[in-house]
């Protein structure tokens, strides 16, 4: 099997994800208007509750809606990390998932190439949004929006990496709603998209520590950083880490000799 | 554990500010101090005991001579503005706030809020020339650029006094509305600009008739009207903008001189109380008094750019090139 080969799979699989995405106008525009309506409604509501604290990466005072949007930039990430998960449900359920797998390339490169395309969809969408909020005039110094894109790389991998792993675990497309009650809002309202960290230590501990530990608070944090032209070692290690560990996971729960899959009949 | 390191942070901020090298001296009222500070490097350098509830802050026209009234001490204390040794004590009579020096000649103009009165001081002589009675707490205070006029506020009789500098007489009073706390010549020294603290507005009087010609009212979209208390306020030297500190709705509103309408709201520190320009009017400065720092404002794209920690209750600033 040639360089060649594992390229033209990975830009397959790439194209098919990037195509599905465009084509779907509907995926795309509702994928946009999530984060927007949490900027401008509910952060217009939430103005004046935040209180007033200067922390990193931030050198002066900021707005809500300044403070939420790398988080919304996360929750972009996080709610298309599900979607590919629910994609790849669909992908099982129809059979073109079997197709995939059968090619005669490592079942580990096709995942990763699966995991690569999730992501690509996720910066174009997180950059459309970034654009529209600059033109709400939230700003981050130009310098931030390069340097973003390396870490909407890795927090979107490792994203896709837990959808894919909650995905070797579900049986069936109607089990999705289950990962939205139990992963996706757990992981969005326990993390720092919405509140920073010292927020939530004043009002629980618990809170503070299960934030903390959140590997979503970490992605959003190095988004934030990332933003701000800076960079946060600690949510980079944390993020690199638990990409290692999600995707190593779910390739053998993908694996059809030791995984769920061979339990569930299915690969 | 979760060291942030801050790489481009640090390159980002120094490209952000061009602005000359120059030093911002701060007072702090319950600190007893000014803080010394550098806004290209944008860090607080050292903090200088001046005496009991330090507030009004000035720098001589040459910039050689730092002006700091010390309130409860009831004295002007004068610095050397490069060492901040202390030279000389000015007789500024009870409770001096705020004062005004003149542009040309060495006269020094003081509220004494408790007495109802502006003193006049002869820098160089430090003996008190004159005192002029006024209304009831008088507080902001300012000298035309040409001279010609010393206007005080005074913040329980809601009136402006309009004093002649050559006989040191008050000769007209403006009503205003309720509790003017500052107020600022145009350059051209053709109008007061005074901001009224209770009504949470901004009123522009004419030097010729002594009336108000022009009025703003403050709104700030998420913050409640009683929190919009408007205070110190600079208008640049092309009389293109002014600015308007808005105390604890924690905003400095940027306004359109020409039409008198709010170009922007900038988002400071908690209770904005007094702010100065830079030598060079690029940048505006701002001092914080409840969330005790100061805003560095980028004048050209209307951003603030830092808050830096000076110390307790900062309230007035002078800028030194």
């Amino acid at each position: 099997m040639s360089l060649t080969h594992y390229m033209r799979a990975m830009l397959g699989i790439i194209g098919r994800e990037l195509w599905r995405f465009i084509t779907q106008r509907e995926r795309f525009i509702s994928a946009l208007v999530r984060p927007l309506v949490w900027l401008f409604v509910f952060a217009a509501g939430f103005r004046a509750a935040l209180g007033l604290a200067i922390a990193p990466p931030y050198d002066t005072y900021i707005l809500y809606e300044v403070y939420i949007t790398p988080g919304l930039c996360g929750m972009i990430q996080l709610f298309n990390g599900m979607q590919s998960s629910l994609s790849m449900v669909y992908d099982r359920e129809m059979g073109s998932m079997r197709l995939l797998m059968v090619a005669p390339l490592p079942r580990w490169f096709l995942l990763l190439s699966k995991l690569l395309a999730g992501t690509g969809v996720s910066i174009l969408q997180v950059y459309v949004f970034l654009l529209i909020a600059y033109m709400y005039e939230i700003e981050a110094p130009w310098q931030g929006y390069f340097l973003l894109l390396p870490a909407l790389m890795l927090t979107g991998l490792m994203l896709g990496a837990l959808g894919l792993l909650l995905s070797s675990f579900i049986k069936q497309l109607e089990n999705f709603a289950g990962v939205m009650n139990f992963v996706i809002f757990p992981m969005f309202f326990m993390s720092t998209a919405l509140y920073p960290l010292w927020k939530l230590k004043e009002s629980s501990k618990i809170l503070y520590a299960l934030a903390s530990y959140n590997p979503f608070s970490q992605a959003v944090e190095l988004i934030r950083f990332a933003l701000y032209g800076q960079l946060n070692h600690y949510a980079l290690a944390y993020t690199l880490v638990t990409f290692i560990l999600f995707s190593s996971i779910a390739i053998v729960g993908y694996s059809p000799s030791k995984g769920m899959m061979a339990r569930k009949g299915i690969g | 554990m979760k060291k942030c390191f801050r790489v481009v942070g640090l390159g980002a901020f120094l490209w952000a500010f061009n602005g000359e090298a120059e030093t911002v001296f701060v007072s702090l009222e319950k600190d007893n101090a000014i803080a010394v500070v550098d806004p290209v490097a944008g860090k607080l350098l050292k903090t200088v005991a001046v005496g009991r509830r330090p507030r009004g802050i000035a720098l001589s026209t040459d910039a050689k001579f730092l002006y700091v009234a010390v309130s409860d001490d009831n004295i002007i204390k004068k610095f050397n503005a490069d060492t901040l040794t202390e030279l000389a004590d000015l007789p500024s009579g009870n409770d001096p706030e705020t004062f005004a020096l003149s542009p040309v000649d060495k006269r020094m103009y003081v509220s004494n809020e408790d007495d109802s009165q502006i003193s006049v001081i002869d820098v160089d002589k430090k003996t008190v020339l004159t005192r002029i009675p006024v209304g009831v707490e008088p507080e902001g205070i300012a000298v035309s650029p040409d001279n010609q006029w010393v206007v005080s506020a005074s913040e329980t009789t809601n009136m402006v006094h309009w004093i002649e500098t050559k006989n040191y007489t008050r000769v007209a009073n403006t009503l205003v509305d309720p509790r003017p706390r500052a107020l600022t010549f145009t350059a051209d020294s053709k109008q007061v600009w005074v901001t009224s603290e209770m009504a949470g507005k901004l009123m522009v009087l004419d030097a010729k008739t002594k009336q108000i010609i022009k009025e703003l009212v403050f709104e700030v979209e998420g913050v409640t009207a009683e929190k919009i208390q408007p205070v110190g306020l600079l208008v640049d030297k092309h009389m293109q903008r002014a600015y308007v500190a808005l105390g604890p709705a924690n905003r400095i509103a940027v306004i359109n001189v020409a039409n008198l309408t709010v170009e922007k709201m900038l988002l400071v520190g908690a209770r904005v109380w007094n702010i100065a320009f830079s030598a060079d009017q690029k940048y505006l400065y701002s001092a914080n008094g409840l969330s005790n720092d100061m805003s560095i404002i980028d004048l050209e794209q209307l951003k603030v750019i830092r808050s830096i920690g000076v110390g307790t209750n900062p309230w007035g600033l002078a800028v030194k090139p």
